[in-house]
């Protein structure tokens, strides 16, 4: 069902160890599995008003990813519904704050701003970019959910997911490369 | 005067909003396999493959296509000689509504300033249209952000001419790199008024896509772009190769002498579209 090329990716665990951070080649096409957490709009905006107010946030997201998604409800007998990326650019104005609390990846589709490259440069922090409109095929690489906060945002909530072969391509990883940058210079 | 009732008008676009979320529409899946058999890029090549394989799932197992189920955008072409027992626009908001809920859809409509989410993804965006005959024809295109965000309209000067109106094309598309989830499908209004001109570049999304235009300067214009997007765009997804977008679908109309309104509205590969007639 899945293309066969998907089944001879590295597999990689999350949260990443710090040398398989280090080990990330911008390009590299990956295969996912293990824990993630997510977050787009409204996450992201309270998230940062909770670290604006001095209060805790509702998970550590030391060592882990955030992924930029809002899934489909799940439909009955499911885990989730679709649930593919949606465009980065827009937690731009948020990934540093996150970053300085110790995230050290995200997940997305498109471009980061220049701000967002250099603090990742700075935290020696990866981006990856997964198949946007690919949400059928990578919700169900998705094999427990759970709404970790903000539930009353709906789509919009922020999730924890068992993600199993997930397949991904790193943007930006933590040596500066851009790989979109460099196939715009092809 | 033929009486179409208001339920029915519910009951259909339900029907095409859950439709069209879940099934791609020939014309966009035989886009989507020409691109892969004509795509340089081995990556680029794969990531088409995914797409056709993420369609085939979600029309097997009946989930979306895309998580972004999109603002509902509704075209009504209702005939002079018909007659909606009912209201119209509530009607096909109900639809909406209905359709969303049942097909576990994302509600991804919220207040503009205070971003609350209004729950059912409801106001649907509709635009009614006179026409001969006693039909009712419900064009139902839910319209994702990623895309739409990297739209844009120029009130170019007419000196622009041609060269101006497809540079000004070109360069939407080329600088909305892997934002809109290309392959793309680029949709132009071109003359009419400021809003006529977004209008018809959304309305041109409609058309079957890769229908060339019925005017053979315009069919000329579209090629040109096509051709000058896929020479310089970040291919599909922004990964390279020779594949940022399936076709570009151009509407003109005439617009004031003073005046030379071009608008882009950018389609992303997840392409929904479906239509019904009553």
């Amino acid at each position: 069902m899945a293309p066969r090329f998907l089944q001879n990716l590295r597999s990689l665990r999350l949260p990443f160890s710090a040398e398989e951070l280090a080990g990330l080649a911008a390009g590299e096409l990956v295969s996912l599995s293990g824990t993630l957490y997510t977050g787009r709009d409204q996450t992201h905006r309270r998230l940062c008003a909770l670290l604006e107010a001095g209060k805790p946030l509702p998970v550590d997201l030391a060592g882990q990813l955030l992924y930029y998604v809002g899934p489909t409800p799940a439909p009955p007998g499911r885990v989730i519904g679709a649930a593919g990326p949606t465009t980065s650019y827009r937690m731009d104005a948020y990934t540093p704050r996150l970053l300085a609390q110790g995230l050290v990846a995200s997940m997305g589709k498109g471009p980061r701003s220049a701000p967002v490259r250099e603090a990742m440069r700075r935290h020696g922090a990866v981006y990856l970019a997964t198949i946007g409109g690919a949400g059928a095929l990578l919700g169900g690489c998705i094999k427990q959910s759970e709404v970790v906060a903000f539930a009353d945002a709906g789509a919009e909530a922020m999730f924890r997911f068992e993600i199993e072969a997930f397949p991904a391509v790193v943007i930006n990883d933590a040596a500066g490369r851009d790989f979109y940058e460099e196939v715009a210079g092809r | 005067m033929r009486v179409i009732e208001a339920a029915a008008v519910t009951a259909a676009v339900r029907e095409l909003a859950m439709a069209a979320a879940c099934d791609l529409e020939p014309d966009i899946l035989e886009a989507l396999v020409a691109a892969r058999d004509r795509e340089r890029s081995e990556l680029a090549r794969n990531v088409l493959e995914l797409l056709l394989a993420n369609s085939d799932i979600a029309s097997r197992q009946r989930l979306p296509v895309c998580q972004d189920t999109g603002i509902a955008v509704v075209f009504a072409e209702l005939g002079s000689e018909a007659w909606v027992a009912g209201d119209l626009e509530v009607a096909v908001q109900q639809g909406v509504r209905q359709g969303y809920q049942d097909g576990y859809l994302r509600n991804s409509v919220c207040d503009p300033l205070t971003r609350v989410n209004t729950g059912d993804n409801t106001p649907a965006v509709l635009h009614l249209e006179m026409v001969p005959g006693q039909r009712l024809t419900l064009r139902f295109l839910p319209k994702g952000c990623g895309s739409e965000n990297m739209s844009a309209l120029a009130m170019l000067p007419p000196s622009a001419g041609q060269a101006g109106i497809i540079r000004y094309v070109v360069e939407q598309v080329v600088a909305a790199g892997s934002n809109p989830c290309p392959p793309v499908l680029v949709g132009v209004g071109l003359g009419g008024s400021f809003e006529k001109a977004a209008l018809l570049a959304k309305k041109s999304l409609c058309r079957p896509l890769g229908q060339a235009h019925g005017r053979p300067d315009v069919a000329e214009l579209e090629q040109e772009m096509l051709l000058e997007i896929n020479e310089r765009g970040a291919g599909v997804q922004g990964l390279g190769g020779n594949n940022t977008a399936l076709a570009v679908h151009l509407e003109p109309f005439p617009s004031h002498i003073a005046s030379l309104p071009v608008a882009v509205n950018i389609q992303c590969h997840a392409h929904r579209h479906k239509e019904v007639v009553l």
